[in-house]
């Protein structure tokens, strides 16, 4: 373990596999084009939900399964951890929808309006029947992504700034980027936007299911919230469109009239990375190993995505649930 | 098996492609079910550079008929230029012709329909055509060059079933050379099965699969039931009667 390990992007999967990797005693430099986390990262545009049984929705099973150990991996960073579960609701027109999400997921169950009224006092005044997911949680992800990182500095990991591919041993964490090395990855675009709602206030997460428009919101803090997020199949980065957005603040304004007065303060848009069943892999080639493909799911599997190729470094753990085996690039 | 603007399909089932839980599942429905032909939306995914290439290669992959639509066009204008866009895409002259004429019923506008398709056509466009199942409206389509005919079932993504089974029996009879195919509004295997008994040559689905809680199974049900409605079509069923008729005879038997 005496060689340094050279991370290559400094985003979610790169942060947490340096955080692992100092952990078992290695050297450690991450690299990356920009100098802290910012907006180039598809990490700087996540919501921050740990919510794995909503994902499992639509997510295959490790997403749920593993995305399980994520709120206490993140607290042991000392990393605040709202663990306040998740609502999710519907409009009145679309009541089924929600019987068929309590039917394909588990760890919930059905809050009555007095219930609901003592949980979110804002969202009951609008909604009567909400599932209640209580395990899950969230976290401020750019908050987390600067303190892993000062974390990192401190720790004596060294940051440079640098887009250069590095000599020995390399962990791939580039994202979309890595598409030069990993032909299967393709961006899925997603936009956000960013509201100060002093009228609307909200506790924990809530998932509007709408067949056209979904919607989750996350609190930030101060009133702040984040709404997201479209799901398109496009690799373009940053632009985002009327009509996402558009959509976006209709499903938040059918959800709570009082978000029309809310104020904007930030739209957004990347590409997160994804293979085809949308479920991470890690990639083993000669010197190089690539951790990627984190798709919607970076808080929420990066840790356990991290652990595993730290595993593989150290020879922990040869085989990894992730580990791409027939791999032909 | 159908055959559109000369090209034979090896099935009856049609897929879109939007809303899987991801494209790995999407490409399983496909083999699970054989379907033939797949739909695919240019506009949305379209972004500036082609931003859409790694899904559209995907969807090329799958090795089946492609077949591009203009989801989302609410005028002529729009719905012609994605059409140019899909053909240099796709390097294809078909065209799923889409023109909204209601937001919140996704209802085709026909008028707009038909001036679209006149267009396309005589741009050298082989339009398979999203329209209602009004008769005259069909009638102005083919007028307009259309040699496929998609009516609704039901409005888009609703899985109502057939809605009309009168008009979709009286346009089957009216046109009984044309390809006729049901377009939107199905949500179990027992309606397209029904579509099939119809005389219908095919059906297109999207939400029914990628929605439900196992598409890729949920696909294989629909080609089966596909399967079912059209031997039950060919085989030339039995009239409804009124009167009680027994498979066996019961005159003169002796012990009972």
């Amino acid at each position: 373990m005496s060689k340094a390990i050279t991370i290559r992007g400094a985003g979610i999967v790169g942060l947490c596999v340096a955080t692992e990797l100092i952990a078992q005693g290695a050297r450690v430099i991450l690299r990356d084009p920009a100098p802290e986390p910012g907006p180039t990262a598809c990490s700087w545009w996540a919501g921050g939900m740990l919510a794995p049984f909503c994902e499992g929705f639509s997510a295959e099973e490790p997403v749920v399964r593993l995305g399980q150990q994520a709120a206490d991996w993140w607290s042991a960073q000392g990393v605040k951890v709202e663990r306040k579960g998740t609502l999710v609701v519907t409009l009145q027109r679309d009541r089924r929808e929600l019987d068929q999400f309590a039917r394909r997921t588990k760890g919930h169950r059905l809050v009555s309006s007095e219930e609901l009224a003592k949980l979110e006092p804002h969202l009951a005044e609008h909604h009567a029947r909400a599932l209640y997911f209580k395990d899950e949680a969230h976290i401020n992800p750019r908050m987390a992504l600067a303190q892993l990182r000062d974390w990192l500095v401190l720790s004596g990991v060294v940051f440079e700034q640098s887009a250069e591919t590095p000599h020995g041993p390399v962990i791939d964490c580039r994202g979309l980027a890595a598409q030069d090395a990993l032909p299967e990855l393709r961006g899925v675009k997603g936009e956000m936007v960013i509201l100060r709602a002093p009228d609307v206030t909200l506790n924990r997460p809530i998932r509007l299911l709408h067949p056209r428009f979904p919607l989750y919101i996350v609190p930030r803090g101060d009133g702040v919230l984040m709404l997201g997020a479209t799901q398109i199949e496009s690799e373009e980065r940053g632009r985002t469109s009327v009509r996402s957005v558009m959509e976006l603040l209709s499903a938040a304004y059918a959800l709570h009239p009082a978000f029309g007065e809310a104020e904007v303060m930030e739209i957004g848009a990347d590409a997160r990375p994804a293979f085809p069943d949308n479920l991470p892999r890690i990639i083993r080639k000669g010197d190089t190993i690539y951790a990627n493909g984190l798709f919607r799911h970076g808080f929420l599997l990066s840790p356990i995505v991290a652990r595993m190729v730290a595993g593989l470094v150290t020879g922990d753990n040869a085989n990894p649930e992730f580990l791409a085996h027939e791999y032909h690039g | 098996m159908p055959v559109f603007y000369e090209t034979e399909i090896a099935s009856r089932l049609m897929l879109g492609t939007a809303q899987y839980p991801s494209p790995a599942i999407l490409a399983q429905a496909f083999r699970r079910s054989g379907a033939g032909i797949a739909t695919v939306s240019v506009r949305r995914e379209s972004g500036g550079d082609r931003a859409g290439q790694a899904f559209w290669d995907m969807i090329r992959e799958l090795g089946v008929h492609v077949l591009p639509n203009t989801a989302g066009c609410h005028s002529v204008r729009e719905a012609v230029t994605t059409a140019q866009m899909a053909r240099e895409i796709f390097d294809t002259n078909w065209i799923k012709l889409e023109v909204i004429g209601h937001a919140d019923t996704l209802q085709p506008d026909p008028f707009g329909l038909v001036e679209a398709a006149r267009i396309l056509s005589e741009d050298g466009f082989q339009v398979f055509p999203y329209c209602t199942e009004d008769l005259v409206l069909c009638e102005r389509l083919v007028e307009a060059g259309c040699r496929v005919l998609m009516p609704w079932g039901a409005p888009i993504g609703t899985g109502l079933g057939l809605n009309n089974i009168y008009g979709l029996r009286s346009l089957r009879a009216h046109f009984p050379d044309l390809p006729l195919v049901i377009d939107a509004g199905l949500g179990l295997p027992s309606q397209a099965a029904h579509a099939m008994e119809l005389g219908y040559d095919a059906v297109l689905l999207n939400t029914a699969v990628a929605k439900a809680g196992d598409p890729a199974m949920m696909a294989e049900g629909f080609a089966r039931a596909l399967e079912a409605g059209r031997l039950a079509f060919e085989a030339d069923p039995m009239e409804p009667r009124d009167m009680a008729a027994p498979s066996t005879p019961v005159l003169g038997r002796a012990f009972t």
